[in-house]
């Protein structure tokens, strides 16, 4: 499935209030690509991303996310976000969190599946703890495990390193290179250490 | 499959989470189960000072009933989406599950607590406000349970809409009295009929407009959800 994957963007503009946040914006990836969003602050990274998630609508064009076979998939399933103005449920635990990110999606949880995940980004030992109770990077991280739950073909980053320590930004660049093998990745950073890993870009200064 | 467009199964799975999420979120935080019950049980005591021993004639008493029950509702309904927006969580959900998911696990959880809300106020309506007396209680219940829906139904689709206002708090109650009138002048009348002694079938009028004011709303909330939600 996640072999065909694949992510074309068409012609998008976006406007609030009538300003126009970037416009003529186009992009084509295929799984195993990855893309990079580029661009100042206000430049509409962030609403790219939500574009891309299926969350926001274009003023103008279009994401088509078609899982093969020429099928439109659906955004719920086939996404995974971590950002950091994406909140998890403070009042539950990580655990808590992710049975919820699978019930909401429909699909049965896996609570092996989501310890294990919640093990690798670094949380083993808080897995029933209020994330209220977490630093900012704790809570980064369990976004990450959010994201990952239902091995989603298409993964978008939004500032991946935010808040993370040193073995936070391993943990971000090992989950950014199995993502490569696995679909689609889409980063939307300025943080252009690894720009040379990345096939396709949009630079948003250029759409103004 | 069209995008958007979950398995009948994983779609009830995913209102049933919907659903279970504000349920616990409520039961660790009683937020607006606290704020509709001090709610009802200020305003009733007010209700009762201000009466004092004169009483008052049975129809205001029936029509007080359901301001105190309306005013509730506008109290505490809205929370459902406006929790979801100041946590910053509407994003989350938005990713994860399909709109029609989160509408109607919400009108779900709205159901819930109005219908708990409304049962503790009329409990306490019925003991202290003297003068007001149930002759038809078949009528009055039906009366009480169609109304909680349609107060339920409507009172979810207009906490979507105004959660994103920043005027929020006084929106919502400006907003859904328009919407909500068909639906109270009914079930004042229905209520009045109840406290006559009228027949049952006297009333069936007024259940065949709150039956249809529950299917229009309902209908036509869950088709315009997807786009309040999106955007």
């Amino acid at each position: 499935m996640s072999g065909r994957v694949r992510l074309d963007g068409r012609e998008l503009r976006r406007e609030f209030d009538r300003r126009t946040v970037f416009r003529d914006v186009a992009f084509s990836v295929a799984a195993g690509e990855t893309l990079l969003v580029t661009g100042r602050n206000g430049s509409g990274k962030s609403t790219l991303v939500r574009i891309i998630c299926g969350v926001l609508t274009p003023s103008a064009g279009s994401v088509a996310l078609e899982s093969g076979a020429g099928r439109a998939a659906d955004p719920h399933m086939y996404a995974g976000l971590v950002a950091p103005y994406l909140q998890m449920f403070e009042e539950f635990s990580p655990m808590e969190n992710l049975g919820l990110g699978a019930g909401l999606r429909g699909m049965p949880f896996d609570a092996r599946r989501a310890a294990g995940l919640l093990e690798r980004v670094g949380l083993s030992g808080r897995l029933h703890d209020p994330v209220r109770t977490f630093s900012s990077g704790m809570k980064q991280r369990v976004k990450y495990a959010f994201a990952l739950l239902h091995d989603p073909p298409l993964l978008v980053l939004d500032e991946p390193t935010a808040n993370l320590d040193e073995e936070g930004i391993a943990l971000a660049r090992s989950v950014m290179a199995e993502q490569r093998q696995r679909g689609i990745l889409v980063v939307a950073t300025n943080d252009l250490a690894d720009a040379a890993a990345y096939e396709r870009s949009v630079d948003l200064d250029a759409s103004r | 499959m069209p995008p958007g467009k979950a398995p009948a199964g994983a779609l009830l799975r995913s209102v049933r989470t919907v659903f279970l999420k504000d349920w616990r979120s409520e039961l660790r935080t009683r937020y607006a189960v606290s704020a509709l019950l001090m709610f009802v049980v200020t305003t009733i005591a007010i209700i009762l000072f201000s009466l004092g021993s004169e009483g008052a004639s049975s129809d205001a008493l029936d029509g007080m009933l359901w301001v105190v029950i309306f005013f509730a509702a506008m109290s505490g309904l809205s929370r459902t989406f406006v929790m979801e927006e100041e946590r910053g969580t509407t994003l989350t959900l938005q990713l994860a599950a399909p709109p029609a998911a989160v509408f109607f696990g919400k009108l779900l959880f709205n159901l819930v607590l109005v219908t708990g809300i409304n049962a503790v106020t009329v409990l306490l309506y019925a003991l202290f406000i003297n003068g007001f007396v149930i002759r038809t209680v078949s009528i009055f219940a039906v009366t009480v349970a169609l109304g909680s829906i349609a107060l339920a139904a409507a009172s979810t689709i207009i906490a979507a809409i105004i959660a994103r206002a920043n005027t929020r708090g006084t929106l919502y109650p400006v907003l859904s009295f328009p919407i909500m009138l068909p639906l109270l002048l009914s079930v004042i009348e229905a209520t009045r009929k109840a406290s006559e002694g009228a027949f049952f079938a006297e009333a069936g009028g007024e259940f065949q407009l709150l039956i249809s004011y529950i299917v229009v709303v309902v209908v036509s909330s869950s088709m315009l959800f997807e786009y309040i939600w999106k955007d």
